[in-house]
């Protein structure tokens, strides 16, 4: 598998880290919500299709990248900084389209 | 010259022989023999016994799809089991033995198991084994009792407990076209690519390129094929663009066309080169792929069909041919195609004779007719073979009259004297890369095989692999599947090279079994016959993936490269449905055994990196035992002589509570933390606050993960107002960093904050115990180092023997402690110099046993404590979770489970029968060795603590506090120790800390 990091092309999987489903969103810090604090630890989407996972580049440039991943075919269709993914959420739009 | 070897022709040179040995006796052989060749020329048939039944078995094949003639390498005490006879190139040397039989090969009491045939059929482990016990014979303890001999009777080759001594290299490689297979396809798509001037990389898994040209017999450009491919190899050998990589077999495809393939450099000569490796193991990226595997020749299924002597059509060609090499003098041909046939022709010009050619149809092609006349012997149209005769060497066989549209047999069955029968079942393409890249492949009818499936990733077919079994066809799409992986629309050549070749078709009429009695195989290296197949449907297993699982067919060492189809083709009639209904079975990686030291490569072994402290040589001339920890080496102890580890560590561990110690802490994780949101950051991560720490001085730190369970501790040092330096466990430096990282680039972009590793910058020293503080007064300038100017976790900065250095005073021993850090290239010029400011004082240095001693009798956790499932509250470090603020892990560690009552909870143990005690052990309430039960908690560190006199230990156990005082006992069965202890508080020593204060 390649991905495309935007700071360093393509590069082999075997320079990056699987850092988790991209899917979650963390509560608020001073939350002590158990419920959701459980689903951000531990629920998990299954999706067939186009997933979002964050991988880090840890062999390369060390930015964690948010992928859109097809977990049918595994085609990578997009790549994007997961810091920007992360402050828009709900901002689909930017995170699928923002291959380098 | 033995009786079965030709005067000339093929691979190999005449003019040299080579010795080896098979079950310990001497052959000889020619460079370029395989053993199997060598071991046929020498007149040997019998190579092993079968899986189950113990039957006697010999060589079915010439390549990779060998089912029977496994062996067993020896070199020096390694064994190499289940390696196919037919790829094992011979050498000066070669000891092999042959497998699964005993007392030996010629007479084996394992062959008994054939009378049980019927009690041993598909299913036979779930239906004798498995279930409740019901009577002797029956059930999971009956299953116990039989292992043993089981496990002995069935099986392949044994594993040796040597430790493999070869080196395995990993390598990267980058081409615009891949060609797989050299055969005429794969030579004309090399030839075409190159031409274009592409990065070519072309592979075979055998040693001599050209594939089928190199035993077709046939003429192309009016040269012998096996000239023609020889040429062509030559002019690509001398193209820059190409890479050839013969003995290599492409094993993986997968995703972004990456290939993955085992190149066997050194394993056909006596030894590797110098820095020559054993295996290489490539991943080769590739723009485009051809795929020109070729196909594999089926067995067809007919009783006695696996008796040695039985061999496929093509690979009798192939010895004859390749080899020189006559599999038989007088050779039966049994065949459902015309291929055989030239086989038939090739082996009569061999100097073989052709006793009779059965075939199962009644008409058969003009050309075919007329190649049958041609090699004489009796022309059998609408015949099959039922039987085999002769022990374990072919001596005849019987033939019936066959119709093959209904399969019935007729007339009666007739013998005919051979010693020799070649059987062809058609042929099914080699598209297994195709499929581990693709979907499910396509049945064809006319070929009665699976052809490939249509692309998903960026590769062409050619030859063979296509159904396109002519060397004319395969020349024109080899050339075709080049200029569309090279991507030029033209063709390059003005004409294709020109073929001659009899007008013989490989299309098998649809015939895969015949019904006769006795054991006909399907899967020869499982065991598994035709009724087995028929078994498992009667059973209830008619789905393809199941009738694998319950059968084994095709889960042996070859995956069942010449069983799959047959096997198929049989589950179908009994399903009453045609082929492509039933579907088949999805390859997978690898095609064929790869070597597991290929894939660990250099990360075994001499080639594995190794992290060293600037220290280092300097422990090892005194006599250090170095102690590898992850990629690290720290000292273990630094024995006198005669000394055992424990009287050494014991006595370095009291030196330090005596006078002093010092110990090698330069492995320790640092990440500098720097920015204006540095402190912010530092809080939100630790379960503790480090914004109010003031600059100048240290702080113990607890971090979580976000489940709330306990992830790693350490001291984070407050060098400047947006500087800190972090300090984590050895193991644990990497992980910190990672979730340091994720967390200020995915959780809190905005936070200004800058991490950098610099373990490697800095080289640390602890020194401590009751005369610590005077060795530092006497060697550092630049600083006062007394209780005013370095109070408890203080910090200054200084020089010792001219260097910089900055000393923290904190403690791990308990002892009055500090550490001094100093640049990496410094290190070891400080540590001499503290070693000789100590030397008045008595000052000794310890290793990581007596760094465990100190820390177990001052009850401070590591790793070994912070395991993953411990919390916080766990470790009684309650008084570290801040409840100002949140923190990782803030919210998930009040969760109910983490907070019951029964948690196991840290304490301390005494040994009291004055024995050591084991890590790992289990502390129970009841001393009962024989039946140990009711664990209570387990042991997590142990020592002899030389301030207590005792053998401690270290120990997380349920209830915790409330047992302390409370007698238990350890159980510890795998190594017989149990015995009583006292459970106490962790805090073993000092437990007001009073000596580091002080």
């Amino acid at each position: 598998m390649l991905i495309s990091c935007p700071y360093c092309g393509p590069r082999d999987l075997s320079e990056f880290t699987y850092q988790g489903d991209g899917n979650r969103t963390r509560p608020d810090p001073a939350s002590t919500d158990q419920q959701a604090w459980n689903a951000y630890v531990y629920d998990r989407v299954n999706t067939a299709g186009d997933h979002h996972e964050i991988w880090q580049h840890s062999g390369g440039c060390r930015a964690h990248l948010m992928v859109t991943r097809n977990t049918l075919t595994h085609k990578v269709s997009a790549v994007a900084f997961a810091r920007d993914a992360g402050h828009r959420k709900s901002d689909r739009h930017r995170m699928s389209g923002g291959a380098a | 010259m033995s009786p079965r070897r030709t005067d000339s022709g093929g691979r190999i040179d005449r003019q040299r022989s080579i010795r080896f040995t098979f079950d310990g006796k001497p052959f000889t052989g020619y460079p370029g023999d395989t053993l199997a060749s060598a071991l046929l020329a020498s007149g040997v048939s019998l190579f092993g016994r079968s899986f189950k039944y113990h039957r006697p078995r010999g060589v079915m094949t010439a390549g990779v799809d060998e089912p029977n003639a496994l062996v067993t390498v020896l070199k020096g005490g390694v064994r190499e089991p289940n390696i196919p006879a037919t790829l094992l190139e011979i050498y000066d040397g070669l000891t092999v033995v042959s497998q699964n039989h005993f007392p030996s090969l010629g007479f084996d009491i394992g062959a008994t198991n054939q009378l049980g045939g019927k009690l041993l059929g598909a299913g036979f482990y779930y239906k004798t084994f498995i279930g409740p016990v019901i009577g002797p014979l029956k059930g999971t303890r009956f299953w116990m009792f039989c292992e043993y001999f089981i496990r002995r009777a069935a099986g392949l080759g044994r594993a040796g407990n040597e430790k493999d001594t070869a080196r395995y290299e990993r390598i990267n490689a980058f081409c615009d076209v891949l060609v797989v297979g050299s055969g005429p396809a794969g030579l004309m798509a090399a030839k075409t690519a190159a031409e274009s001037g592409k990065r070519v990389v072309f592979a075979d898994l055998e040693p001599r390129l050209g594939g089928s040209a190199n035993w077709s017999g046939e003429t192309i450009d009016g040269m012998p094929a096996a000239d023609w491919a020889e040429a062509a190899v030559t002019e690509l050998r001398q193209n820059a663009n190409v890479r050839l990589l013969p003995r290599t077999t492409v094993w993986g495809y997968y995703d972004g066309n990456t290939l993955a393939a085992l190149e066997r450099v050194a394993d056909h000569k006596p030894n590797p080169g110098k820095g020559e490796p054993r295996h290489r193991y490539w991943t080769i990226r590739a723009e485009a792929v051809v795929l020109a595997t070729g196909a594999f020749e089926r067995p067809l299924v007919f009783p006695g069909n696996d008796r040695p002597g039985v061999m496929l059509a093509s690979a009798a060609e192939r010895y004859a041919a390749e080899f020189g090499v006559l599999p038989g003098r007088k050779v039966v041909v049994f065949t459902n195609n015309d291929s055989a046939y030239a086989t038939a022709a090739a082996l009569k010009k061999a100097g073989a004779g052709i006793a009779a050619i059965v075939d199962v149809r009644r008409e058969v092609s003009e050309a075919a007719h007329a190649a049958a006349l041609s090699v004489g012997g009796e022309f059998l149209a609408g015949h099959a073979v039922v039987a085999t005769e002769g022990g374990a060497k072919l001596s005849g066989i019987k033939v019936q009259i066959f119709d093959a549209a209904t399969g019935a047999l007729s007339g009666e069955p007739r013998s005919i004297e051979a010693d020799c029968l070649i059987v062809s079942g058609g042929w099914s393409p080699v598209i297994h890369l195709a499929s581990q890249a693709g979907i499910n492949p396509q049945w064809d009818d006319a070929r009665q095989a699976f052809l490939p499936p249509q692309p998903t990733q960026n590769w062409v077919g050619a030859g063979a692999f296509n159904g396109s079994f002519s060397t004319e066809e395969a020349l024109a799409e080899g050339h075709a599947a080049a200029c569309q992986a090279a991507g030029t629309v033209d063709g390059l050549i003005e004409a294709l090279p020109e073929v001659e070749t009899p007008a013989l078709r490989s299309h098998p009429a649809p015939v895969f079994e015949i019904k006769a009695k006795g054991k006909a195989f399907v899967d020869f290296q499982h065991d598994v016959t035709a009724d087995d197949v028929r078994l498992a449907y009667r059973e209830g297993f008619v789905s393809v993936e199941h009738l694998k699982r319950y059968t084994t067919l095709g889960m042996a060492t070859d995956q069942g490269k010449t069983s799959n189809v047959p096997g198929l083709a049989i589950m179908a009639e009994a399903l009453g449905k045609p082929i492509p209904d039933v579907g088949t079975t999805r390859f997978r990686p690898p095609f064929s055994a790869v070597s597991l030291g290929s894939l660990a490569a250099e990360r075994y072994g001499d080639l594995k990196p190794e992290r060293l402290t600037p220290m280092h040589d300097w422990h090892i001339e005194h006599n250090a035992t170095m102690y590898p920890v992850g990629l690290w080496f720290r000292p273990m102890i630094y024995g006198d002589p005669g000394e055992t580890v424990e009287q050494a560590y014991v006595r370095e561990a009291k030196a330090t509570r005596e006078t002093a110690g010092i110990v090698d802490v330069s492995t320790l994780g640092k990440i500098a933390v720097q920015g204006p949101d540095a402190a912010e950051f530092l809080d939100r991560v630790y379960t503790n606050v480090f914004s109010t720490l003031a600059i100048g001085k240290a702080r113990y730190g607890l971090m979580l993960r976000e489940d709330g369970l306990a992830m790693d501790d350490g001291t984070t040092w407050r060098l400047g107002q947006n500087d800190f330096l972090m300090t984590t466990t050895t193991a644990n430096a990497g992980k910190v960093m990672q979730h340091l990282e994720y967390l200020l680039d995915v959780i809190w972009p905005d936070l200004k904050v800058q991490l950098t590793s610099v373990t490697d910058q800095w080289a640390g020293a602890a020194i401590g115990g009751p005369k610590a503080r005077e060795i530092l007064a006497s060697c550092v300038t630049g600083t006062a180092v007394d209780n005013e100017a370095l109070q408890f976790m203080g910090i200054v900065h200084g020089e010792i023997a001219g260097a910089p250095v900055m000393i923290c005073r904190l403690s791990f021993s308990g002892e009055m402690a500090f550490e001094v850090y100093s640049g990496a290239c410094h290190g070891c010029h400080v540590w001499k110099a503290l070693m000789q400011a100590g030397k008045p004082f008595g000052l000794v240095p310890y290793g990581l046993e007596a760094l465990g001693t100190l820390r177990i009798e001052k009850g401070h956790v590591t790793g070994a404590e912070i395991d993953g499932r411990t919390t916080g509250r766990d470790l009684h470090l309650d008084w570290m979770l801040s409840k100002k603020k949140p923190f990782i892990g803030s919210a998930m560690m009040d969760r109910e489970g983490l907070m019951a009552e029964d948690r196991i909870k840290l304490v301390g143990v005494i040994s009291l029968d004055n024995r050591p005690l084991n890590g790992g052990a289990h502390i129970v309430e009841e001393n009962n060795p024989d039946e140990p039960r009711n664990s209570i908690g387990h042991i997590t560190a142990v020592c002899y603590s030389p301030a207590l006199g005792k053998y401690i230990g270290l120990a997380l156990v349920k209830g915790g506090k409330s047992r302390h005082g409370s007698r238990a006992f350890v159980a510890d069965p795998l190594r017989k120790r149990f015995g009583p202890v006292e459970i106490v508080s962790h805090h073993f020593f000092d437990p007001e800390g009073k000596r580091m204060h002080g």
